[in-house]
Parts: structure tokens; sequence; C-alpha cells
């Protein structure tokens, strides 16, 4: 396996690591793998990167103290060094009485994942370039320039610790990203999946075209409030931005848009999301940073938030101030010590059943996206979002696409959008490059806020 | 690391690469952290290994591993030399180095207390000292106070007989209050947004910004937003802090001078940039008062730019980009300055680690400060109207780097010569050259701060880096004003 290690190799580094700490309690993350990129632009290859890496993280615990240090040295004076400095970190500290002792072994929240594929995993640099080739050729043929990425890894994280917890995850993947340049239009298209065999890169290559091909010349339409279509690529950027607000410590810190709306329909009835690492097309690690297996956690139930998700020491937190509203840790905690809590990363969000196609046909006056540039949040409550349209934007007239249209500018309450959606498509595995990959549909939302238009 | 450079050299070169290089790197970063009173975080990282880069067949390979045996880095090597004759069968035209000189070199950054040696207890118990001040205002809700220290101790050699050591020590600590209530957050931060101040110095960088100091007003200035205006729209003066100014000059100007942006190879992630190549030494960027540098010697300061030798071994240099509002100049790569004909790179590849292949990156993207003494009080004492803006809160441009939209943690009005109501929310817009060329005062050198920007990404896989930006506070007139909440309302 290219991943260079195996359960027992991390169950060795376990001991090697207790016998250092002494009394304290020991968590380690193991992280080992290949990686490789080959990127390319102006129809060639100008990058191509392989990496080759195992890395050890070491959590200390003496009573109500904890803290992290890590290395890439894993022969036994690397692992004590490694140690000492974890401890020494934990000792410096003042005892924090809230401080939960290490995770306990838990049963599987759902059924066994396995996403390791042995091809994918020897996939060679010659394949990568010949998949690149296939894409270029598209470029050629269309008179246009190709600009992307073909990627795959092999990896393995493994996560242990004193009290008898031990996950470990073997995972491959392959992704591609392809962007088409005409002379004054662009078109964008981007897949991943587990195995190498499921990407498409020459017909994500032949989307891209098209839809630089078909936004040839854009015109320049004012701002103001559109019907848009966002495709799945655009929906999972801006989701990405909210599903933060969805950890419980996010709430307790008052930091999040959910404060004060735990309950509350605060979307529209078509929404619904959940978090679910053992959907078929999700990808990621099955348990959470303290190997606590992932729970599927209904987050938005027709429009109403339902639940949270919690790490350990959030849930404790949480029924401690709020006991009538106990809740368990869902297993969506970050490593700790950490002061963000926990995040859903496996976003499914209910599809529906009208096609892009039937979207448009339906648009008197409106905007399709391909996709979403530099989003970054301008107001935290009403989670008011701001950035550009990119590689494909499309003005919709009298239920047709016109043509291509400036790139737009907008500033959009992720709330009132949830509340504008007015159609949904069937839910896709799709990959963006503002957030993690999701299983999301796309979108017709009515009065998107664009307030600013570019200059291309 | 001599031997892992040799080893790595011998072997790339045995394999059949016209030329190559490797950098051997030991990297350690410490992070604490506090929140409301407790540990946030507290870790320890060390990493090492070698990253390998060879041209074969006209063509890029790179590798890098963690494992430093002899036969792991001849693997590694020859790794690469595999990966570069696959990318030979898509081949660029053309590949060519510009020339530099081979160095021998040894460099450490200034450092006066060795990080790593101040015990941790005296960190924490200072970012405790602050979560204090901070929480000791009412309607504080959430404090936040970090410190970061990091040191990176590389030896960069290439088959031209370059054999370069340098190591770099880096800083960095702040902190922000969030204010909730009533639906509505509120934040501010010192002495910057987005983890504080960074420099290329050693431990005293920490006492110099004054944390504690500035912790109570920072904290009633969080929860004072609340009862703030809203920033109203429309067009009108605005006049920025430095730090605000700083990141202004990251967005758009840093990132839009990088070549190899211009030159496309930035197209499916980054973007691309306005500043098409017909545009060198004829766009008029900015007013007469624009003068802008990317100087990474250590001389312009201590910047997140600042080194003595750029990760493919060209010396640091100083760049003027702008000068007197003319475009002059990009940052560059020994490949990307032969493609528009330079002799030579000036000295902008970086790497955030072994592990990643060096890009074009910012050095030290500075403007220059005025030369007649002006002081923000003199600038707000000079204008009739507007709005003066003060740390970031949210930033956006688009790929080709024209319009952008930033928004700030805290405002105020100015009337007839005088800061007067404080505004909450408040954003400005504009179109890049349109707004460089409003540019009518710039505040003097005893105002102009090197700020350091921790967390610039680029690249795929995507790299972070820290780049530095000197900046005064300045002025622009029509300016669009709130455009953030157009549509939406406040």
């Amino acid at each position: 396996m290219s991943a260079r290690f195996d359960l027992d190799g991390a169950r060795r580094w376990l001991r090697e690591a207790e016998r250092a700490a002494g009394s304290a309690a020991v968590e380690i993350t193991v992280e080992g793998g290949r990686s490789e990129l080959t990127r390319f632009a102006n129809n060639a290859i100008h990058q191509h990167v392989g990496e080759s890496s195992l890395a050890l993280s070491v959590r200390t615990q003496l009573g109500q103290r904890t803290a992290r240090a890590s290395t890439h040295r894993l022969d036994a004076e690397g692992v004590q060094a490694v140690v000492a400095r974890a401890l020494e970190l934990t000792r410096a500290q003042a005892e924090d009485p809230d401080l939960l002792p290490m995770a306990a072994p838990a049963p599987a929240a759902g059924a066994p994942v396995s996403r390791w594929d042995e091809p994918t995993a020897a996939v060679t640099p010659a394949e990568r370039a010949a998949a690149v080739a296939e894409m270029v050729a598209v470029a050629h043929a269309s008179g246009f320039t190709a600009a992307g990425t073909c990627a795959t890894h092999s990896s393995a994280v493994a996560l242990l610790n004193s009290s008898g917890v031990e996950a470990f995850y073997p995972s491959t993947g392959a992704e591609f990203s392809v962007t088409m340049l005409a002379g004054n239009s662009s078109g964008w298209a981007k897949g991943s999946a587990v195995r190498w065999r499921d990407l498409a890169p020459q017909g994500g290559a032949a989307i891209a075209a098209e839809k630089a091909r078909a936004s040839a010349d854009p015109i320049e339409a004012p701002p103001g409030k559109y019907t848009v279509i966002l495709e799945p690529a655009a929906v999972l950027d801006l989701l990405g931005f909210l599903m933060w607000d969805f950890g419980g410590l996010s709430v307790l810190d008052q930091r999040s848009c959910l404060s004060d709306r735990v309950g509350a329909k605060l979307f529209g009835e078509n929404i619904t999301i959940t978090d679910d690492a053992c959907h078929p097309l999700q990808t990621g690690m099955p348990c959470d940073g303290e190997g606590v297996p992932r729970q599927q956690v209904s987050l938005v139930e027709r429009g109403t938030v339902g639940n949270l998700v919690f790490a350990r020491q959030s849930a404790a937190q949480w029924n401690k101030q709020r006991p009538h509203a106990a809740v368990a840790a869902t297993g969506h905690g970050f490593p700790l010590p950490n002061e963000y809590g926990e995040a859903p990363l496996n976003v499914v969000m209910a599809g529906g059943s009208t096609p892009v196609e039937e979207m448009i046909a339906s648009t008197q006056r409106g905007i399709l996206v391909t996709r979403l540039w530099y989003i970054r949040e301008v107001e935290p409550y009403r989670k008011m979002l701001t950035g550009m349209t990119r590689d494909g934007t499309f003005l919709i007239e009298g239920g047709r696409l016109k043509g291509g249209v400036r790139n737009f500018r907008f500033n959009q309450s992720m709330i009132e959008m949830l509340n504008q959606v007015e159609a949904l498509s069937p839910a896709v595995r799709a990959s963006g490059e503002e957030s993690f990959d999701m299983v999301v549909p796309a979108l017709q939302v009515r009065d998107f806020n664009f307030t600013e238009v570019t200059k291309f | 690391m001599h031997d892992i450079a040799g080893w790595a050299l011998d072997a790339a070169v045995g394999s059949g690469a016209a030329y190559a290089d490797v950098r051997v790197e030991q990297l350690r970063h410490r992070s604490l952290a506090t929140k409301n009173g407790k540990l946030g975080h507290a870790s320890d990282n060390q990493s090492q290994g070698a990253g390998i880069r060879v041209i074969v067949d006209g063509a890029w390979g790179f590798a890098a591993s963690d494992e430093g045996s002899r036969s792991a880095i001849e693997a590694t090597a020859r790794r690469a030399v595999a990966i570069a004759r696959a990318s030979a069968q898509v081949r660029q035209h053309g590949l060519r180095l510009a020339p530099e000189p081979a160095h021998q070199a040894t460099w450490v950054s200034p450092c006066e207390l060795d990080p790593f040696s101040v015990s941790i207890e005296r960190c924490l118990g200072l970012l405790l000292e602050v979560d204090r001040e901070l929480r000791s205002v009412a309607g504080v809700t959430l404090a936040e106070a970090q410190m970061d220290f990091q040191r990176q101790h590389q030896l960069f050699a290439s088959s031209e007989g370059s054999r370069i050591e340098q190591t770099r020590t880096l800083s960095g600590a702040g902190y922000s209050a969030l204010a909730f209530a009533n639906g509505e957050l509120q934040k501010r931060s010192y002495p910057n947004s987005f983890g504080g101040q960074y420099q290329l110095k050693g431990y005293e960088l920490i006492p110099q910004l004054r944390l504690v100091e500035n912790a109570r007003r920072v904290g009633e200035e969080a929860v004072a937003l609340h009862r703030a205006a809203q920033c109203p729209q429309g067009v009108g003066t605005l006049i920025l802090d430095s730090s605000q100014l700083g990141l202004q000059i990251h967005e758009s100007i840093g990132h839009p001078i990088e070549l190899d942006r211009v030159l496309g190879s930035e197209a499916n992630f980054a973007g691309m940039s306005f500043l098409t190549l017909d545009q060198l030494r004829r766009l008029r960027y900015g007013s007469a008062l624009v003068n802008v540098v990317a100087d990474a010697r250590i001389e312009h300061g201590p910047g997140l730019g600042t080194f003595a030798f750029d990760d493919e071994g060209v010396a640091a240099q100083r760049v003027e980009i702008i000068r007197a509002g003319e475009f002059t100049g990009y940052i560059s790569s020994r490949e990307t300055a032969s493609a528009i004909g330079e002799n030579r790179s000036n000295g902008c590849m970086r790497a955030d680690g072994w592990n990643r292949l060096p890009l074009i990156r910012m050095t030290n993207i500075s403007i220059e400060a005025g030369t007649a003494a002006l002081s923000s009080e003199d600038l707000i004492a000079d204008t009739d109207h507007g709005y003066y803006m003060e740390t970031n809160r949210s930033w956006s441009i688009d790929d080709k780097r024209f319009n952008f939209q930033f928004g700030t943690e805290i405002g105020w009005e100015i009337e007839k010569g005088k800061r007067t109501r404080m505004l909450k929310n408040p954003s400005y817009s504009g179109i890049t050259t349109e707004f460089w060329n409003s540019m009518d005062a710039i505040c003097s050198r005893e105002h102009w701060t090197l700020w350091g920007t921790p967390n610039c990404g680029k690249g795929q896989p995507q790299q972070t880096m820290g780049t530095g930006h000197g900046a005064a506070p300045a002025r622009f007139r029509g300016v669009k004003i709130g455009t953030a909440f157009a549509g939406g309302g406040a």
C-alpha cells in the first residue's frame, strides 16, 4: 500500500509514545501517503509534482491539560522527541476543569466505508499526462487555450489513543479541473472521484469548451436583483460558508448566524441538508479528530434548523449551559486542542426534480452561473457573502440562454437566498474551488443580489 | 543537509536531468492561542524533507519526500525525473531559465530573542492578560488571542553550483474582541485582523506590539459598534489606515504583477491579470503619488517577504513596480523572466515548505511614504467630508484583479476636518486603476508600517505564504462607499 504504513505500524508508534509519555494519556494521528498533481496552462504541462510523506501528530493529556506536537521523524528518537515537546506544552498550561478524558472506543455510526482503489493508487505520471493531453486536444479542436489540473492521491489516516480508540482509514482519490480560455470568454468544469476510472476529464473539457464558446463576446448587463441559476459548484461554494455556523461551539460562542435560531424555520420549505460521512457520494474519514464515529445529522429539515454537530467537549459544554436541551457528541470535532470545536464536512443537500434546462426554460430574465470566486463574509448574522462570478456567466432571456455577460459581484445573504429557492435539480457530487466537495443540486433562486459588474 | 543535497543532485543529473535543484528544509512552528480565559490551542510542529526540481526533455518535474536516507533521496530524484519525462508528453516550447550566477552563501535573519527559548508560561501569561483586559469590557462576548513563531532552516543547492543556506525566524501575535447582541455581531482586532502583526523577527516583536496596552480600547470599540450608525452608501472621500492599505496593495497590486498570472500559468485557479505585457511602462496605474516597490532585501525591513535568496537561488532584489504612477515592473522567476526577454529574474520564487514547488510570490510589496510630514490626523484635518476606515474585515477581488470590494471592522465619518460619528459595517469598492489614480495624499515615513500578511494562498496544491506590505495612511477621492449593502439594506 502506498500509504507508507498500516494499522500495526500505528500501534507500534502508540506504544512508543505511551512509553515516552509516562503517566500522561496519549493520542496519536498518523497520516501518510503519496499525492501527485499534474498542472497545465497554455495547452502544456508546466508544473508536475509528487509528494511522499508520513507524519505523526501526538496529543498528550495530563489531568486537565492537553497539547499537541507533530513530526516527520518516526524512529524511536523522533517519537520520544515529539512526545517531549507535547508534554512541555501540556505542563505549561493552567488546568481546564472542563477538559474531558480521552475518548473511549465506540461502535461505527454507519455501514463501513471502502474508499481505497488499488488501480487509482497505481496511476502513473504518464497516465495523468495522457489525461491532460485529452483535455488539451479538446482545446486545440476548439481553437481555445486550456489550463487545469489532474491529480491522484493514495493515503491513510490512523487515530489511536491510550483509551483503546483505533481508527484506520485508507483512501484514494482522483480529480481534474479545467478552464478553457477563448478570446474574451472562458468556461470551467471540475470533477472528483474515489476511483480514477470514474473521472471524466475529457467530458469536463468539452463542457468547459462549450461554455467558453457560448459566452463569447459578453455583453454588460446592469447590476441588480436577478433570478439566478446556480450550478452545483456555485451552490457548494456558497453553502460551505454557512456550514461552519452549524458547529455547536460556534453557537455557544455566539459567533454563528444560528445563535438564538436553533429550532427556527430559517429557510424555505424546500431546503433539507444532512451531514453524512457514509453517503455513497461522500469522501472523508468516518470519525472525527478524537476518533468518535461521525453520526448522520439532520441539519435542516424542510427549512427548519434541526440539529447542530458536536464534538464531545462542545456537547458537554452545551449540556452544562442548556440542560433542558441536552445533546450528544456527533463525531464532528476537530483535533484537540482547538478553539473552533466542530463542523459538518460531509454535506448532502437534498435535491429536487427540475433539470437545469427546465430552470432555464422557466426563467424570463435571469443569469446562469457556472462558478463563483473569492467569496468572503461581509456580515456574519445575516450571513451576507460577497464574491464574483467566473468562467461562464450567461444572460437568460425568454427562457433561453442569450449569451455571455460580464462577470458580476454579488452581496447576498445566505439566509435570504435559501428562502428564495424556486427549484432544485437532482443532487450530485460536486467540486468547487472555494469550499470542500459536497453532494448538492443546482438551484434556481429569485432576487439574487448583484451589486457591481467588472470589466470582463 | 549537504549530504542530502549532493545525493539528490547526483541522482537527478545521473538520471538525465539537464537542470536540477534541491531544497532541504527543517521547519518548526509553535502556535499558542487563548479563548475566553482558557487555552485555545497549543501546538509545536516540526517538519523536514527535501524537494527536488528537475528539467528533462525541456519539461519540469518535481518530487518531494520526508525520508532522508540516501536510497530514499535518490529514489525521489528519480521520481522527479520520471515525472518530468511524463510532462514532456504535453510539453511547452522554449523552456529557458534566465541566467543567475552560482552563489555560495549563508544568511540568518535578524533575531534578537529566540522565540523558542521563551517559556511557554510567559507567552500564555501574556495572552491571558490580554484576554482579561478584553473581557473586562461589558458586552465583549468572545475574546481570542494568539501567538505564532516559525523557524525555517533551508539549504538550496543546484546543478549550476549554488549552495545557499538560510535561516529565517518569524514571529506574530494579535487578538480580537467579538460582541454579539440583538442579532448583530461586531468585531475589533489588534494590531491587525486575521492573526495580528507578523514580522521576520524574534520574540522582540511581541513587546513592541503593545498588546496589553491596547486591549481595553479594542474591546470598547467592539461594543461601541453596536451603537454606531450604518455606513452610508454613496461616493466620497476615503482615508484608509495603513493596515487596510497594506491589504489593498496586496490584492490590487501584489497579485496582478505576478508574471506567472500574466502569462496564464494560474488561469485555472488564482486567475490571470489585467496587466498584460503591453501595459508595461505604458499604463498609468496610479496618481503621481503612487510609488510601489517589491523589495526582498533586509534593507527594506523585517518583512515576511524578506530573504537573501529566493527558492531558486536568485539573490534578493528591489524592483520598482510603480514609479510616479507609471507601471514599471512585474515580479518574476527565472523561467518567466526569460519568457518576456528579461536577462535576469528579480527573485520572487518561493515555496511554503520542502514538499511544494516554488511559485512566483510577493516579497515585500510596499508603497513608499509621502515626502512631506503628514499624519492621519493631518489628513483628516485636511478633509472637508469623507470616511476613515480601519482594519480589514472582508476582502474580495475578481480573477483579473479589476473589481474589488473591501469591508473594514470600523469607520468614522469626517466632517469639516474632524472625525465625527462612528460607523459600523463600512465597505468600499472600485476598479483597481481608477482607485489608485484617485489617491491624492499619503502620510510620511514615521506613519509607515511594514505589515505582515501570513495567509496568502496560491497554487495547486495550494500553498500559504507570508508577504510583507509597507504602507502609510492614504486618501482617495471619489470612491464608492457602502456598496456591500447595496440592494440588501442594512
